[in-house]
């Protein structure tokens, strides 16, 4: 890896003009997760590393009825799965953040550089996007704030501008009768990368066989340059009824917008085939955890059949 | 570029030493420091050969700047024994035979050790997703998971 100057901002002001003052010389370091790997493989050969762990706003990690759920750019996914108020209030951020890597990542990886990283496969953003989470930046101009489904604009390339950095990430307080789940596929049972991902919300209106959907959100990983927001296949279930016929509808619709390219994880039929499969199971998850019932994540064993309607 | 001064702990000793931004806490844990128990194996993340923990948080060294020890606790394979002799899970992992050629045994035990302190009680699927992180290429991870259930009283 080739030498590089290496700053410790303590705050958010000092940190942008140590990034604005590089340009695409200058890297931000959270996790290190993804940019030591990079640039011991010479993607990047930044003259900068700013490290912005010592700065208060990006170790926030609050919930609040006005502000929702922070996660701050620089808080490790081990710290975010064992938040109480994400346990409770947020399970597609446990389920997502608990599978990046093994242990060993988790507890320096975070999920501010999983997004800023912006990789199609990237197994947060979906979940975030479903969530409508809201990315805070901060520039040599100010603050500004982008949805996340606006955040990445192609493989391995997010829209900052120079100078930039990612803040917090602010998803809504959540309502009642409401729930989320994310699902990736992977031949293996840990430690792979996403063939596909599937992030699902929903909020639900009714109740039994009256109950419908208020408003669902699903986006997809793995499938396209970025990660995709699916909005017409979530916009198609509202005011249907919960059932599994309207949830393989949506998984057909989110199927229409899925464009997966061939690789060494999967052909494209194959992935697209796997995207219908997934949002239904992501929905049927959501639905669930949404009436208060219990949906697994990746480390809780379940013996009874979870994707189906009951 | 002049070298950093870093001062931290290390398996509980006031540390301190020079290092250059580029490198690694591996590399200077391993190669300058002669905490040699903590392996270099892939050095992108996925092997978990070189596993510490920092303060207390298990990561793969390889993906940490030497920098970023600046103030921190650092633990190694070489702190996991006591002075009393070997750490359990070191006795169990001989007894269970959970190693052959031995380059990944410190970071499972350094892995293991932080399992324990972290789910006291593992469940086998629990110690299997945790260690997850950690590649053996020689024993096909059953004797390794039978070694830590075996510690934690849960081998049946």
């Amino acid at each position: 890896m080739k030498d590089f100057e290496y700053s410790t901002p303590q705050t958010l002001r000092e940190a942008v003009k140590l990034l604005a003052d590089k340009g695409d010389d200058a890297r931000v370091l959270a996790g290190g997760t993804d940019l030591i790997v990079q640039m011991r493989g010479r993607r990047f050969q930044p003259e900068r590393v700013v490290d912005i762990k010592k700065i208060p706003e990006v170790n926030e990690l609050t919930f609040s009825a006005r502000k929702g759920l922070r996660i701050g750019a620089a808080v490790p996914c081990h710290t975010i799965y064992s938040n109480t108020d994400v346990i409770e209030r947020f399970p597609g951020i446990v389920d997502c953040a608990m599978i990046i890597g093994g242990i060993q990542i988790q507890g320096r990886a975070t999920i501010g550089g999983n997004l800023c990283n912006a990789s199609p496969s990237a197994d947060t953003i979906p979940t975030l996007i479903a969530y409508g989470a809201i990315a805070e930046v901060q520039g040599p101009e100010g603050k500004r704030k982008i949805p996340v489904e606006e955040f990445c604009v192609s493989p391995g390339r997010n829209g900052l501008k120079p100078g930039e950095m990612l803040v917090c990430i602010q998803i809504p307080q959540n309502k009642n009768n409401t729930g989320a789940h994310y699902l990736r596929f992977i031949p293996r049972n840990e430690m792979d990368i996403a063939v596909v991902g599937v992030g699902a919300y929903v909020e639900l209106g009714g109740r039994g066989k009256n109950q419908t959907f208020k408003n669902a959100r699903i986006a997809l990983g793995a499938v396209g340059p970025t990660p995709i927001f699916a909005q017409d296949a979530g916009a198609g279930l509202e005011g249907q009824a919960v059932n599994e016929e309207n949830i393989v509808g949506a998984g057909e619709a989110a199927k229409a917008v899925a464009t997966p390219i061939s690789d060494m994880r999967g052909p494209a039929e194959y992935r697209t085939h796997l995207v219908g499969v997934l949002t239904k199971r992501a929905l049927i998850g959501a639905v669930k955890r949404a009436r208060g019932q219990f949906v697994p994540n990746a480390v809780q064993e379940n013996d009874h059949p979870v994707y189906t309607l009951s | 570029m002049s070298k950093i001064h870093v001062r931290c702990t290390i398996n509980g000793d006031p540390q301190e030493f020079l290092c250059e931004a580029r490198q690694s806490l591996l590399e200077v844990l391993s190669e300058e420091l002669g905490f040699t128990g903590t392996k270099e194996g892939c050095n992108d993340g996925n092997c978990g050969a070189c596993s510490i923990t920092l303060d207390g948080v298990l990561v793969d060294s390889c993906l940490v700047l030497a920098v970023e020890a600046e103030g921190k606790q650092v633990a190694t394979v070489e702190g996991v024994a006591g002075p009393e002799g070997l750490h359990p899970l070191q006795q169990k992992f001989l007894e269970h035979a959970a190693l052959q050629c031995g380059i990944c045994t410190p970071g499972f035990l350094v892995a293991s050790k932080a399992l324990l302190e972290a789910k006291p009680n593992p469940t086998e699927h629990e110690v299997r997703h945790w260690l997850a992180g950690n590649l053996c290429r020689c024993t096909g991870y059953d004797k390794i998971v039978r070694a830590v259930l075996d510690v934690a009283g849960q081998e049946k």
